[in-house]
């Protein structure tokens, strides 16, 4: 046994412990991270959402403050494993692994400033003070306030009397109230749909002369005195100036964002869906592994074995990087893994095939076992080649669709390859060798090898 | 009957010409004589038309009561006009539950939420208790962007391993020809391939030629080039030993011989993995798996009986003696 081989096998055995350890991993941490699965949106269930920014000439800048802002609002969401993402030159994508209210989401997205009236109980609150609403009663609190340190600190919860959800958005308008003590001053239109229409209605009618606090974002914006109820739901609010007409008007439109972003694309996919498809995809690559392995064992022998022990290791390996790097595992991504399961297996057939081969053609079992080894290694690495190219084209253009659905494909059988590369040539070049002490040409057998017998490829060979 | 694999090239071109007829009439001429208009005979999904497909289940109603009609009147109602709608239903715990696929407009990218809560009031009205079980909405512009970058990801990654073929193959006389060939068998696969989605497109109509289906059309492509890769490696190494004495017809068919068990036993293992992906894999992959498995087929048959025997044709530069006499006069031993 040369010297060569047993720093190979370490290696191996190194990396195979490794694989496993990452695997089994308590509390799925392992090296400092956390390591369980990533199950993408279609496996898991969840919404998908592709905002895009109104005006195409936005800058690169702009985009990644709006990330930044969206990406607060996902986290306050308190879903986790969420992921907002720059794509192309105006488009963010948005996954909401988990979430199952989409409208909440979408809501919560588009951060459309959120506008209630509250029940002040009589009291006309500062304008500028943040405060707990029943329909937000966790607001942000503001940092280095040093009076504000905890939510107890903002006062009491206040009755929301409509819902944010319920603003219809095409309604708020740039417009101008009309008389009162101070002359016409800029306001902005806004209607309330459903049940907020109704409550809101309904408190203003009995609150005539009462004052009625308007509140956006959990920030009194004022705090004006009913003057008449308002039947419809709809309203103005007065500001003191336009540049104030138009801060609200965009938040209330479209949220507090560098640019306006529009719901381009949105996906909702439900959880019992996903589930059943990671079970039968697990099921389908057990199944599928086993045939493998049996069909290997049956017509290689001695070698399927050794190719068998390979692919054992590559599934270990792939799951641990899986887990590692972390890659979010989709259903084409299981897919792209199982079609690498293939070609790792055949790179091991073209290695098998070929040692047959040259073992026919009258070499001792030695060599023919190095030829195999040599003399297929151009095919194999010529076809993982194109192959990896074609991963690589697969998972720059993937973009355009939403990382889930093409990049995980392409992510996976990239990965596959080299990896495949790995297990199929390093370790089992490594276990043939270390297995040479037992070869002997009078038991082929264990290669299902028999030299007696023309080959198929000798006899097209002779008769040529 | 091995031996005579490249002699009979032109039976296997005929056969090809053969699988890819049905599908190119699908995919053409179908939809013209039907519609009367020149149209692709292939269903796109909402990832390359634009619009929004909605997934919605009604627990009261029995199967076999509730039309489509009635549930494209609700979505009309709530303005979508032109709802295609598909019923069918799903077993949930064991009790059928009626479910409906509607493709309409995308959602107004302003009041995409408003959109949704007029459908599912509109449904709630007119048919009773419906839960939005998925909603998935694509805008007009991402779209067509989708669709443009297919094109350029299958380009791209054709004239990539074109390059790539050339390169590896420079030691072999005319490494240019390994590389268009492959990209030939490739075309080739691909034709099919869409000629079966037309196919599909057709009779069965929940088939759609969605993101997946590009997936599989990618892996297909590079399978196909994976394989023939394979045997041109073997051409290669034939021809750097070869006999001054050989022609280069049976070269290539004593190429093909040799790596035949290999091609057949990489084919019979990953056919165990995509049949098995097929029938438990879940429906939701199972027109992907399916396609991948005609493809990859396709794709081996191409290898062996279109890339290799185009390598021949070239060779001997058939195509001057296609319109004229002497077919045959030409395999001479060559002298390149």
């Amino acid at each position: 046994m040369r010297s060569r081989e047993i720093i190979s096998i370490l290696g191996i055995v190194i990396i195979a412990a490794l694989a496993l350890w990452i695997n089994l991993a308590p509390n799925q941490m392992a090296l400092g991270r956390d390591v369980s699965f990533r199950l993408g949106l279609d496996l898991q269930g969840g919404i998908q959402v592709l905002l895009r920014a109104t005006d195409p000439d936005v800058d690169r800048e702009q985009m990644e403050i709006a990330r930044g802002v969206i990406e607060r609002r996902v986290n306050a969401l308190g879903v986790g494993e969420t992921l907002v993402q720059v794509a192309g030159n105006d488009r963010l994508i948005v996954e909401l692994p988990g979430v199952d209210d989409p409208e909440q989401a979408v809501e919560t997205l588009r951060g459309t400033g959120r506008l209630e009236f509250i029940d002040s109980q009589g009291q006309y609150l500062p304008s500028g003070a943040l405060i707990r609403t029943t329909g937000s009663p966790n607001p942000v609190l503001p940092e280095g306030v040093e009076e504000i340190q905890t939510l107890d600190d903002l006062g009491p919860i206040f009755e929301s009397i409509t819902d944010g959800a319920d603003l219809d958005t095409s309604s708020v308008q740039p417009a101008f109230s009309q008389g009162g003590v101070t002359g016409s001053r800029p306001a902005v239109s806004f209607a309330f749909t459903g049940e907020s229409a109704q409550r809101l209605a309904a408190f203003t009618a009995q609150n005539v002369g009462q004052p009625m606090c308007i509140v956006l974002d959990n920030v009194v914006i004022s705090c004006p005195q009913i003057n008449a109820a308002l039947r419809d739901g709809s309203g103005v609010i007065e500001v003191n100036d336009v540049t104030d007409r138009d801060n609200i008007l965009n938040q209330l439109k479209y949220g507090a964002l560098p640019v306006p972003l529009v719901v381009e694309t949105s996906r909702s996919v439900t959880a019992t869906l996903g589930q059943e498809s990671v079970e039968s995809s697990i099921m389908a690559g057990a199944i599928g592994l086993s045939l493998v392995a049996i069909y290997m064992l049956a017509f290689y022998r001695f070698p399927g074995l050794l190719a068998t022990l390979a692919l054992a290791l590559y599934v270990l390996i792939s799951f641990a990087l899986y887990r590692l790097i972390p890659i979010t595992l989709t259903l084409p991504g299981i897919a792209g893994f199982v079609l690498s399961i293939g070609l790792a297996v055949d790179a091991n057939v073209l290695i098998f095939s070929r040692l047959r081969e040259e073992y026919r053609r009258g070499r001792d079992i030695h060599s023919a076992l190095e030829l195999g080894f040599e003399e297929s290694w151009s095919a194999i690495r010529d076809s993982s080649v194109s192959t990896l190219i074609t991963s690589i084209v697969l998972f720059i253009f993937g973009n355009s669709f939403g990382v889930s659905i093409i990049q995980g494909f392409a992510l996976t059988l990239g990965l596959g390859i080299l990896l495949s590369l790995f297990t199929a040539v390093v370790v089992t070049r490594t276990l043939l060798r270390l297995s040479t002490p037992i070869f002997r040409d009078d038991r082929a057998w264990i290669f299902g090898i028999d030299r007696t017998k023309p080959a198929v490829a000798k006899s097209a060979a002779e008769a040529i | 009957m091995l031996e005579q694999l490249v002699k009979r090239r032109y039976w296997w071109f005929v056969l090809s010409l053969v699988m890819i007829l049905p599908g190119l009439y699908f995919l053409l001429l179908h939809p013209l004589l039907t519609t009367g208009q020149p149209r692709l005979g292939l269903r796109p999904s909402i990832d390359f038309s634009g619009g929004a497909l909605w997934e919605v289940r009604f627990a009261e109603r029995a199967p076999g009561e509730l039309g489509s009609s009635e549930v494209g009147a609700a979505f009309a109602a709530a303005g979508f006009e032109n709802a295609q709608v598909q019923m069918s239903q799903v077993d949930l715990d064991g009790s059928p539950i009626v479910t409906a696929l509607v493709r309409t407009r995308p959602l107004n990218e302003q009041t995409p939420l408003q959109d949704r809560q007029a459908v599912e009031a509109a449904l709630n009205d007119q048919i009773g208790t419906a839960v939005i079980e998925r909603l998935e909405s694509v805008g007009p512009t991402v779209s067509q962007e989708s669709t443009r970058s297919a094109v350029i990801a299958v380009i791209g990654a054709s004239l990539i391993i074109l390059l790539y073929l050339t390169w590896a193959f420079r030691q072999a006389p005319h490494p240019f020809r390994y590389g268009m060939c492959a990209i030939i068998s490739m075309v080739h696969d691909v034709v099919i391939i869409i000629g079966v989605a037309a196919i599909f497109s057709t009779f069965n109509p929940r088939f759609e030629v969605d993101a997946l289906f590009l997936t599989a059309l990618l892996t297909i492509l590079s399978f196909s080039v994976h394989d023939t890769i394979v045997v041109f490696d073997r051409v290669r190494e034939n021809l750097l030993a070869r006999q001054p004495d050989q022609h280069f017809s049976d070269l290539v068919n004593h190429s093909i011989v040799q790596t035949l068990p290999r091609s057949i036993n990489t084919q019979m293992t990953t056919l165990f993995t995509l049949t098995a992906l097929l029938f438990f894999g879940g429906e939701t992959i199972q027109n992907f798996v399916l396609i991948l498995l005609i493809g990859l087929v396709v794709g081996t048959y191409s290898s062996i009986f279109n890339a290799a025997q185009i390598l021949v044709v070239w060779e001997y530069r058939e195509w001057k003696n296609w319109f004229g006499r002497g077919r045959r006069d030409h395999e001479k031993p060559a002298t390149a």
